[in-house]
């Protein structure tokens, strides 16, 4: 056998675990495996400009490819930095492992320097954390950290490395376990039969049925799966805002997204159904608006591979705990087999009623001749890529402009932070993507407030070469909060507006890229055009639109599905 | 409404404080907490008391079983049970109070384990009613220092908890 330092073991192990990229910032705890990163060329290592911004490209990568994002960092403040990021992949179970130097473990407890309880830190925002107490157990610790990151209900896993546990000098045999020992760790592998025929036989029962699916879907690589089922059942579908792309939202059974600012075809469909069919999503407040009057006549069938997830906010009529794709696979079959048919009748007079509700309001936005307003660049964007692009974004009116008017038709293509809510999360999660798709349009829609919380990686994209299109939605203000403080706080404007913004264009230039700034609505297309066919560059578009554009429909807070904000006057 | 809970956990340093976080991260109860470790040396045993809806305490049972260390749980209350609370506690014992006490001590069957000219430590095992109702009992103005070990527990019959 092999004889290896913890370092080589460490970097051995994540070529064996198959790795092709990690993201990261040196500092001392963490040489001695830098040092052994340096003596091979099978990782990459992507040298970013602030931790924070390291375990977003992770994130973006692990969204993208399905694949767990690997990050690797020092200790004390390297570590602590990176907590922004490993609770926005927590709270969206994102897989990741994210590798954190640690000081000498003789040294641990007595404040040594950039010494941080790590584990202690990020345990309430982690699946799961593992400590190195031997260098010996390296390649099994890495082992077992990636399996619990990827299976399951996926999220972040951290795991502290002691610098003595890479010391150069002490070699260990060196072997990388195929399989992990968990006795306690055994996530479902398929759903319980009975309840599965259970809820077929509700389903096809139904009057009133709505499909309301989540990031589950996307995560449980379960879209095929889904759309099989929709379509054969030829109901309704509604995702939320972390589920689009899992079914095609070009096509007619799709009524758009759900919840806040879900629409209102979407939201009217939900309030009114008699069955409801939850799959991969957890019925969050952002979703359900107020749970005692969520959904009054509707019985619930949740499936979800997290049983911790089922009747926790709500409570699920039919439980079913379980892999999304193996529960869809084996409903599809028993709706197949059935001799039982929907009620047709029921179904049509269904949608009827929701094609009324969709012409009633469908998604509208009041349009101008010369201000320019942030929906129309997104459905220009749209078109304009053939809604074949990644688009990551971050977080405020801008990224709500982005999910309802930019129309996704696959999964792992719209990326943002939805459970956290995390600005900052747009530029880095891109360069994720981007690095592995280099071929494919990746999108940043962005705020100017949300842009300047990670800004400084536009130094890693001229390093790496990374030319994504950064579409800044300016409205010189932290749009989203104002739009808050104009319904809720007789539009006093408290910290809201952003005094004193950089010159974009300037500052995009000084990294080594292009800016283009665009301010009449006449122009706004064909500009759109030029940056998309500057094809290698990296391209900071700073569009000045209008400043007072709200976000709607939304729900009206403590309300019901269905009681809604249409316009800054329509409240249904 | 009261429950017992009993949780099988690796036997492994930062097991206890992740279940001790989910109770405080999640905004649940800890009554009483006691974990020791068991024949098995790769496995501790930890007993919490808790209260909440029902709803609460699926909540509890499904969070803490998502927990790696978590390797098994059971929810005492959902069957026939024993459960023992120790205390120790030190009395005010002078003059006609020591035999007061005495008897006190001996209905509750308790006993009396140190003595000094003004002092009775008392040991006594069994439900924390039983306890309270000794505290009671004594009357609390006697009541020097009490230590009580929190709630361990254990189905009656057959039923056993292990891997
Ligand atoms: C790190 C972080 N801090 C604060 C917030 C609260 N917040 C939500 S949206 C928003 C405004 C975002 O402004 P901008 O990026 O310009 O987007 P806009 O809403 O104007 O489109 C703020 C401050 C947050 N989500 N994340
Ligand atoms: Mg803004």
């Amino acid at each position: 056998m092999e004889l290896l330092s913890g370092a080589d073991m460490l970097i051995r192990s994540l070529q064996d675990e198959g790795i092709e990229y990690i993201y990261g910032y040196p500092g001392g705890a963490a040489l001695h495996i830098y040092d052994a990163l340096f003596r091979q060329d099978k990782v990459k290592h992507i040298l970013v400009r602030h931790e924070q911004a390291a375990v977003h490209m992770a994130d973006g990568y692990a969204r993208a490819t399905g694949k767990p994002g690997t990050v690797l960092v020092t200790s004390g403040p390297g570590a602590t930095n990176t907590i922004t990021g490993i609770a926005t992949a927590f709270m969206d179970s994102i897989p990741m492992v994210v590798l954190c130097g640690q000081v000498a473990s003789t040294l641990i407890g007595e404040d040594a320097f950039q010494e941080t309880d790590m584990i202690g830190v990020s345990r309430p925002v982690v699946k799961h954390n593992l400590s190195v107490r031997h260098p010996e157990e390296i390649p099994e610790v890495i082992r077992k950290a990636y399996y619990i990151a990827a299976t399951g209900r996926p999220g972040p896993v951290v795991v502290d490395i002691p610098k003595d546990m890479t010391t150069p000098n002490e070699r260990y045999e060196y072997a990388y376990p195929k399989k992990v020992k968990l006795r306690s760790y055994n996530p479902a592998i398929r759903g319980h039969a009975g309840q599965i025929k259970k809820a077929v036989d509700m389903l096809l029962a139904a009057r009133r049925p709505v499909i309301y699916a989540g990031g589950g879907v996307v995560l449980g690589k379960a879209s095929d799966q889904l759309t099989e089922l929709v379509r054969k059942l030829g109901y309704p579908i509604t995702n939320t805002l972390m589920g689009i792309g899992c079914y095609p939202a070009s096509d007619k059974q799709h009524l758009g997204w759900l919840g806040m600012h879900g629409t209102y075809e979407a939201n009217m469909a939900m309030h009114h159904a008699d069955l409801i069919l939850a799959i991969g999503a957890r019925f969050d407040d952002r979703v359900t608006n107020a749970t005692e009057k969520f959904c009054p006549g509707a019985r619930i069938i949740h499936v979800d591979i997290d049983p911790a997830s089922i009747s926790k906010t709500v409570e699920a009529d039919v439980p079913i705990v379980g892999p999304v794709d193996a529960v869809l696979k084996e409903m599809l079959s028993l709706v197949k087999e059935s001799k039982q048919k929907p009620d047709a009748d029921a179904i049509a007079a269904w949608w009827k009623q929701i094609e009324e509700w969709r012409a009633f309001h469908g998604m509208r936005y009041e349009t101008s001749d010369d201000v320019i307003k942030p929906q129309e660049v997104i459905e220009i964007l749209h078109r304009l890529t053939n809604g074949e692009a990644f688009v990551t974004s971050d977080v405020g009116q801008h990224q709500m402009f982005a999910a309802q008017y930019y129309k996704f038709d696959k999964p792992n293509r719209w990326i943002n932070s939805g459970g956290l809510g995390t600005m900052g999360f747009g530029l880095p999660a891109a360069m994720g993507v981007k690095l592995t798709h280099p071929d494919d349009e990746v999108l940043c829609i962005t705020g100017e407030g949300s842009i300047q919380m990670n800004i400084q990686e536009l130094s890693t994209c001229k390093q790496y070469n990374l030319p994504v299109k950064i579409i800044n939605l300016n409205n010189q203000a932290l749009g989203m909060v104002k739009q808050w403080q104009d319904m809720n706080y007789e539009s006093r404007h408290s910290q809201s507006y952003m005094e004193s913004l950089p010159d974009f264009i300037k500052l995009a230039e000084s990294y080594g890229h292009k800016g283009v700034r665009i301010e009449k609505k006449a122009e706004l297309e064909s500009k759109l055009k030029e940056v998309l066919a500057m094809k290698d560059e990296l391209v900071f578009v700073d569009i000045y639109v209008d400043r007072f554009e709200h976000v709607y429909p939304m729900q009206v807070a403590r309300g019901s599905m269905k009681d809604m904000w249409l316009s800054k006057t329509e409240r249904v | 409404m009261r429950r017992i809970i009993s949780v099988l956990l690796e036997n492994e340093p930062g097991a206890l404080s992740r279940v001790v976080g989910l109770f405080s991260q999640r905004n649940y109860n800890i009554e009483t907490l006691t974990v020791a470790p068991t024949e098995d040396e790769t496995l501790s045993r930890l007993t919490v008391t808790t209260t909440g809806s029902d709803k609460v305490i699926e909540q509890i049972t499904k969070q803490l079983n998502k927990l790696i260390e978590v390797v098994k749980l059971v929810d005492l209350t959902e069957g026939a049970h024993i459960e023992r609370e120790l205390m120790l506690i030190k009395l005010k014992a002078t003059g006609s109070q020591r035999a007061e006490i005495k008897r006190t001590v001996d209905i509750f069957r308790g006993q009396i384990v140190d003595v000094t000219s003004s002092v009775y430590t008392v040991q006594l095992a069994g439900d924390s009613e039983k306890l309270d109702g000794f505290i009671q009992a004594v009357g609390t103005s006697g009541v020097l220092e009490v230590v009580r070990s929190g709630v361990s527990g254990i189905a009656r019959g057959e039923k056993v908890l292990s891997l």
